[in-house]
């Protein structure tokens, strides 16, 4: 039998998670490709640290959206908002500790994206996930504003759902981005 | 499945006669429409007004080219024209004319009411419709407003590194970039939302295995978009990052490749040929069976074989890349999966065979288009399998061989296969029938002038013409060719203003329809033409592959075999 009319916010997400991992398939094959093909440095063994407690934060926030997820299904829109504002948080820590990485990489190690090409490679893939990151920030902001207002109810459940898989998109990205920059390529 | 006496019952629902409104509001009402037959229909005639554009551009090299040493544009046009020929051919004309084909068809197939998510229909469709108009914008601001005019002059795969900022100054090239960015957001909207729409929005009975082939198809064609066009895009943000950062993505000077854009956009540009293609094959497969009195010859292998297909075609772009120097075992590997996708897609043929086998074959406009497409279709997969192997494609890669190919299989094949869409769903669309005289004479036009166009195209490229020079010397044989080829431009052209005044004249004077004019089995023709706004009054129930079959013939219903 067809799936139910219900899930189709579903299908359609995975269906945008799909072409999303494509764009970032790209990516991660021009960034493994280009793995040390730089004619200059800096090299990412000389200036890339890895992110432990922006990654942690970032992982985090896909279990205290799960959290949110369980609080709204129930019809406990309180600890949903409460659970909702810690996802937010987690997630501009990771852009904040982003951001510090870049200004250390550029005022103090001189890496910026047309310095080599380590440079276009790393700030386009890291990039790429960052402006994700950012979309997801704003999704969940406004959604928050509407959670604040009053208007998020029980009924609406099955739409958070639908964003919080975004949100898990983002994530998992995260996992496959921090390995092949942080790991395999340096 | 409910009782066993509800077949089908469609409500029949003559379309509100609305009464004529000011011109405003019915703009305004176009305009905001998320209707999906609406949407259809403005995805249409956007892309018939590009098909109008990319024509004129096909006409202008045809002339130039019609005998040596012509001055009839400058060079720089010339590549102009070829560049945004091919844009716009591929983007703005094929690409949207199948996704409205999908939008308005699909939903009443399936029996529903519209496809999944409306509005994103409409952002869908304005999105794409913006990136026409942004590409086409380089006309007036490519160097800059106050510059003299350029339209992108590098071609429609763009390859590095002409397309660095320093070969290709001004913003034409970014033109480009973003008009095609910007459309593929909404390929990939639409795509998304014909994919929900037929995995969720079905009919009651309606299973997988029941299914109108045509949506099976744009099922697959929509998966493979979503896959394939984004590589795309990718590529283009980073060649935006290289000309406007100062990256070094494409910048062999820095450590980059210019191969690897090859690459990236191969990943995309072979695949997009079969996206193009299976909707085709969808129409086909609808308008055969229909036309031979048939029911569809190995329906489930045509599936099977579809998704092969689009499997296959994402592992074969390296072929467009022979003569780059890959190893041997690089070469060895595209040869034989390129060779491969020859099988499914000769199961098709020998499918549409077997369905006018032993028919009633009624020689109407549509089936003629039909069959005119099985004949060049299969053509065209021959030079694909002569262009396949590796050795013959280091002699003819880049000729004008490679253009009579590909010709074959967009113009025999796609072209054909939508006039023959046209002829058939026009009835359903407008509630008018096409006049079937001038639809005849359009088609005899069309093949004679297709078959002197693109059959003599393949000689000037084996006798060594390079495809993209915008002339060339006497003495070298090519000229009788190049004269023919041009010649048959003017069939096309009188073919396909006869089509759009056929189109235009019949919306008018045209005989009225009726819901079912073909005695066709698949639930649209269950709906009035043209359909109201719901669709359907009441959502149809299906039992079998051919609902109205069993509609008519309760006596002898199709589910009795299932």
């Amino acid at each position: 039998m067809p799936l139910a009319h219900e899930l189709r916010g579903r299908v359609g997400m995975w269906c945008l998670i799909a072409a999303e991992s494509a764009i970032f398939t790209i990516f991660v094959v021009a960034y493994l490709y280009y793995a040390g093909k730089s004619l200059n440095g800096p090299t990412p063994r000389e200036v890339l640290h890895v992110p432990i407690f922006n990654s942690i934060c970032l992982f985090s926030s896909s279990f205290t959206i799960v959290m949110a997820e369980r609080a709204i299904a129930r019809g406990k829109t309180r600890l949903f908002g409460i659970w909702w504002l810690f996802t937010i948080a987690l997630g501009t820590i990771f852009i904040l500790g982003t951001a510090r990485e870049w200004y250390h990489l550029i005022y103090d190690e001189g890496l910026t994206i047309s310095s080599s090409l380590f440079g276009t490679t790393f700030y386009s893939l890291v990039g790429l996930h960052a402006f994700h990151v950012i979309v997801g920030l704003t999704g969940l902001s406004i959604i928050m504003i509407f959670t604040a207002l009053g208007l998020v109810k029980q009924e609406h459940a099955p739409r958070i759902e639908v964003f919080a898989m975004y949100w898990h998109f983002v994530d998992a990205v995260w996992v496959v981005v921090l390995t092949v920059v942080y790991f395999v390529a340096r | 499945m409910s009782n066993a006496e509800s077949v089908l019952k469609p409500m029949v629902v003559s379309p509100a006669q609305e009464a004529a409104k000011p011109l405003f509001d019915q703009v305004h009402e176009w305009i905001t429409t998320v209707d999906h037959k609406r949407l259809g229909i403005l995805y249409i005639v956007y892309a018939l007004v590009f098909l109008v554009i990319g024509g004129i551009e096909a006409t202008i090299m045809r002339i130039q080219l019609a005998i040596p040493h012509n001055h009839f544009v400058s060079p720089q046009v010339f590549n102009q024209m070829f560049t945004m020929h091919g844009t716009t051919m591929i983007f703005f004309v094929a690409m949207p004319v199948l996704f409205g084909f999908a939008n308005y068809m699909v939903p009443l197939m399936i029996g529903a009411r519209d496809m999944a998510f409306p509005r994103l229909n409409a952002f869908s469709f304005w999105m794409s419709a913006l990136g026409g108009i942004i590409l086409y914008f380089s006309f007036i601001g490519g160097s800059g407003l106050y510059g003299a005019g350029s339209a992108p002059d590098v071609g429609w795969f763009a390859y590095a590194p002409l397309t660095a900022q320093a070969f290709s100054p001004g913003h034409s090239t970014d033109y480009w970039i973003i008009g095609l960015l910007v459309s593929g957001v909404g390929s990939i909207g639409t795509t998304l939302n014909i994919a929900t729409t037929v995995l969720c929005m079905r009919c009651p009975g309606m299973t997988l295995g029941r299914m109108p082939l045509f949506a099976w198809l744009n099922l697959v064609m929509a998966g493979m978009v979503l896959i394939v066009v984004s590589p795309l895009t990718a590529a283009q943000i980073m060649l935006l990052i290289d000309r406007y950062l100062g990256g070094h993505f494409f910048d062999t000077q820095a450590g980059g490749s210019a191969v690897i854009w090859m690459h990236f956009f191969w990943i995309f540009g072979h695949p997009e040929v079969y996206v193009l293609i299976i909707p085709a094959f969808a129409f086909i497969s609808e308008i055969v069976p229909v036309f031979s009195r048939k029911p569809i010859f190995g329906y489930s292998i045509m599936v099977a074989a579809t998704l092969t297909i689009g499997f296959l075609s994402l592992g074969v772009w390296a072929h467009h890349m022979f003569t780059i120097g890959m190893t041997s075992y690089g070469n060895a590997f595209f040869v034989a999966s390129t060779m491969a996708i020859s099988v499914p897609t000769g199961i098709k043929i020998f499918n549409w065979l077997g369905t006018m086998w032993g028919g009633k074959i009624i020689f109407k406009t549509p089936m003629l288009f039909c069959i005119a497409f099985l004949f060049q279709f299969l053509i065209a997969g021959l030079t694909g399998i002569m262009l396949a192997a590796a050795p013959f494609n280091w002699q003819l890669s880049g000729s004008y061989f490679v253009i009579a190919h590909f010709h074959y299989v967009i113009v025999g094949g796609i072209l054909f296969a939508l006039f023959a869409a046209f002829y058939y769903w026009f009835p359903k669309m407008s509630g008018k029938m096409c006049d079937e005289t001038l639809g005849k004479w359009h088609f005899w036009l069309f093949l004679i002038g297709f078959h002197l166009t693109f059959d003599f195209m393949h000689i000037p490229g084996v006798l060594g013409m390079p495809r993209r020079i915008y002339t060339y010397e006497p003495g070298r044989g090519w000229e009788v060719w190049n004269m023919i080829v041009s010649i048959g431009v003017v069939f096309q052209i009188v073919g396909v203003l006869l089509f759009v005044f056929n189109l235009v004249w019949s919306c008018y004077k045209g005989k009225a329809a009726g819901k079912d004019p073909w005695d066709a089995w698949t639930l649209e023709w269950a709906t009035s033409s043209p359909p109201p706004v719901y669709n359907f009054a009441r959502i149809p129930e299906v039992r079998s592959r051919r609902p109205l079959w069993d509609l008519k013939h309760p006596e002898d219903p199709d589910w009795k075999y299932e």
